[in-house]
């Protein structure tokens, strides 16, 4: 078990991503790469599947990695992280190279939608890395479409009336390949975050965080709320943070009392026509979907509270 | 050379895993598919055994079976994996980032045709599909050769000068499962022909970013640059066989036979055995030039085996539908035209679907070229070798 971090100054100080890439301003997905490489144990190689992230960091000539840094395309990033790992450990066993920790970051598209089956095989086949989906609930990178974690209602590019579909559960598909460990996070609760990448690295086997980083320019609001937003998005219960170590749930974050979730919602350019009178059955149905989860996650983690004390004998 | 071994009868498929696994690969990374399954399955049998160290990658698909060998070669490992058919074209996109990330990852393809209609028969339609991504590509005639040029495209792909992916391509079923005699090289002189060599790889202590994004200012460049490393892997592929410590006579970029006849055949893989048994058993005076190193295109080397002929049958084992010409043809024109060479070009479609190339087809059809070139007829034909052997 390693120590949890209480201060900044715990976190590793070298910057791995430099300043001056071309995200925009007030990218959630930036700030949440930035703490997690903070957080990661060294030495490390970073998976990156195409998206925001890459695309902003890494224009030739120019890149704003610090530490060895692959991208390949945007389905695959688990099958070469796969690759990488395979390699480090014979190559250590033969003499020629040493084992790295390994951090694959893709977005909620090249995860939950085109890179599932690469995600699902490397998790099946236990590699040891830690995968992060950054989630900014669609396809921002060519500009604004859905993905299947883009929220009921939510309006982009190809869901032009809001979307009628609910967002996927990522985790839940994680979890169902018996990985040793899951968790969400978010940017605000930046110490929780950086302690589960802290704790994600010390399994021996794949883990996975979900991590959501708003996105002002594809959730139109202005890139000074990026951080707030993050914040309600717990507080209104829309993204809960919880964990799942060896099949146990545990809540981290308990929201006995949500805010209202059109205080997130409000903000943001993707939800103004659910506010609208004549879309109240798809704000209606949102947050009849948000009431469902939190339910269900408090049944789950009810339920890793008695697994928890049956362990514990 | 002094000979330690007795030949030993190997299928094409044994032939390429024992190559692989005395090049000491690190990791293999592989997805089932007719006629080259049974490559990796020998290939996971020496890991499982601990006759190869390295990793098995069990993936979930082809696209992720390159994938990882690209992650695999990046981080530094030598790779290695196998496919046919579905399998390549299910790699298509990863084909072409390899080499342009230019990781030298090395491929074996038991070639078989396309679906629909799904048929796991032999034709080329599934390496042609992938002719354009920037893979050294080489054609085995036989089983030997299968596994002398395994060995040997791990040098290729590794030398510092060409850093590519290389493709062996041996004749589904026709190779992949035909047993010959073969004769291995020693385990030692396998290593030593295959040294571990520097190259830029990912580690912490030098960090590098690679698969990097390029805009229109600097694309052009780059990619000019990496033709031109395929371009001049040709003379590697010449010391690479050359530095062989095994039996090397045939294994040049092209193998002609009859280089003094005035009708000559032109042709990849397995086929040109076939063309030679003929012409030599029937006494026709036919040249065979067979295109071991179909990419880089050998263009002198074929010129000159083509330059005193009379008439060229190229023999074409895919279609380029729509395409003015079929591939190999549509090479072999286009090397013509700029020598500025006008003869009649032949274009031999044959064997789609694994239709078998009879003795007999081939013998009416080398009297037919015999025929007009003695007769001196110029136009340009079409030939489709459709008669179906009895089964
Ligand atoms: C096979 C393939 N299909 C489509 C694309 C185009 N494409 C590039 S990035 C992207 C969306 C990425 O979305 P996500 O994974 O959510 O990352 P984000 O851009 O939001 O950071 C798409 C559709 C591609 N590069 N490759
Ligand atoms: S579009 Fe969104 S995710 Fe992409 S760089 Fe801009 S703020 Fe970040
Ligand atoms: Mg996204």
């Amino acid at each position: 078990m390693v120590k949890p971090v209480q201060r900044l100054d715990e976190l590793v100080d070298t910057e791995a991503l430099s300043p001056g890439h071309s995200a925009c301003a007030g990218c959630g997905a930036m700030i949440a790469v930035r703490q997690i490489l903070m957080a990661a144990p060294r030495p490390l190689i970073v998976v990156n599947a195409t998206g925001c992230v890459e695309v902003v960091s890494t224009q030739i000539p120019h890149t704003a990695w610090n530490i060895p840094y692959i991208h390949v395309a945007f389905e695959n990033a688990a099958a070469v992280a796969s690759g990488v790992e395979a390699a480090l450990d014979v190559l250590e066993a033969k003499g020629l190279g040493r084992r790295h920790h390994i951090l694959v970051l893709a977005g909620d598209g090249g995860t939950a939608d085109i890179g599932l089956q690469a995600l699902s095989g490397a998790f099946e086949r236990g590699h040891r890395f830690v995968y992060v989906c950054y989630d900014n609930e669609a396809y921002m990178n060519t500009g604004i479409q859905r993905s299947s974690l883009t929220p009921l209602g939510a309006w982009s590019r190809t869901t032009p009336a809001g979307k009628l579909e609910e967002k996927k559960d990522l985790v839940a598909i994680a979890t169902a390949h018996r990985i040793p460990y899951a968790a969400t996070a978010t940017i605000f609760f930046w110490k929780d975050l950086v302690n589960k990448v802290r704790k994600a690295f010390t399994f021996d086997g794949p883990s996975f965080i979900h991590v959501y980083a708003p996105c002002n320019r594809g959730w139109y609001f202005n890139p000074a709320e990026t951080v707030r937003l993050s914040k309600l998005a717990v507080e209104t219960r829309y993204f809960p943070l919880y964990e799942v170590e060896r099949g146990v749930y545990r809540i981290n974050y308990f929201v006995a009392t949500p805010k209202p979730l059109e205080m997130f919602l409000k903000p943001q350019g993707r939800f103004q026509h659910l506010l609208k009178p004549e879309n109240s059955h798809l704000m209606e149905a949102l947050k009849q979907s948000v009431d469902r989860r939190w339910e269900e996650l408090v049944v789950l983690s009810q339920r890793g509270k008695q697994a928890y004390a049956a362990m514990q004998g | 050379m002094q000979r330690l071994h007795a030949p030993v009868l190997l299928s094409g498929n044994d032939a390429v895993a024992l190559a692989v696994k005395q090049s000491d690969v690190d990791v293999v990374a592989a997805y089932p598919i007719t006629p080259q399954t049974t490559i990796v399955e020998k290939l996971s049998k020496y890991v499982a055994d601990g006759e190869l160290r390295a990793r098995f990658i069990s993936v979930e698909s082809e696209h992720s079976a390159l994938s990882a060998c690209v992650g695999a070669a990046a981080a530094g490992a030598r790779c290695f994996t196998a496919t046919s058919s579905q399998g390549l074209a299910l790699m298509h996109e990863v084909m072409y980032i390899a080499a342009g990330m230019r990781v030298p990852v090395v491929m074996a393809v038991a070639n078989r045709t396309l679906s629909a209609p799904i048929n796991i028969h032999c034709d080329h339609s599934d390496i042609m599909g992938s002719r354009d991504s920037g893979w050294v590509q080489i054609f085995c005639e036989n089983v030997q050769e299968a596994y002398s040029r395994v060995i040997q495209a791990f040098r290729l792909a590794e030398d510092s000068r060409v850093q590519l992916p290389v493709a062996v391509n041996l004749d589904g079923f026709t190779l992949s499962h035909c047993y010959e005699a073969v004769q291995p090289l020693e385990d030692e002189d396998v290593r030593g022909y295959l040294p571990r060599r520097r190259r830029v790889v990912l580690d912490y202590e030098s960090p590098v970013t690679m698969g990097g994004l390029s805009l229109p200012n600097t694309y052009f460049e780059i990619k000019l640059e990496q033709a031109r490393a395929l371009e001049s892997s040709k003379h590697v592929f010449r010391e690479v066989v050359k530095a062989y410590p095994g039996e090397k006579d045939g294994l040049d970029v092209v193998d002609v036979y009859n280089p003094g006849a005035s009708v000559k055949a032109v042709c990849l893989g397995s086929t040109a055995g076939t063309l030679r048994h003929v012409a030599k058993t029937y006494g026709f005076d036919v040249g065979v030039v067979n295109v071991k190193l179909f990419r880089p295109f050998p263009r002198e080397e074929v010129l000159a085996a083509l330059s005193e002929a009379g008439l060229v049958a190229v023999f074409d084992r895919a279609l380029s539908p729509g395409a003015a010409a079929n591939p190999l043809t549509s090479d072999v024109k286009a090397l013509l035209y700029d020598a500025g060479l006008r003869k009649p070009v032949w274009t031999v479609v044959y064997g789609l679907g694994g239709r078998d190339l009879t003795t007999a087809v081939v013998r009416k059809l080398l009297e037919e070229l015999v025929e007009a070139a003695y007769a001196g007829r110029q136009e340009a034909r079409t030939v489709y070798l459709r008669e179906v052997a009895a089964w």
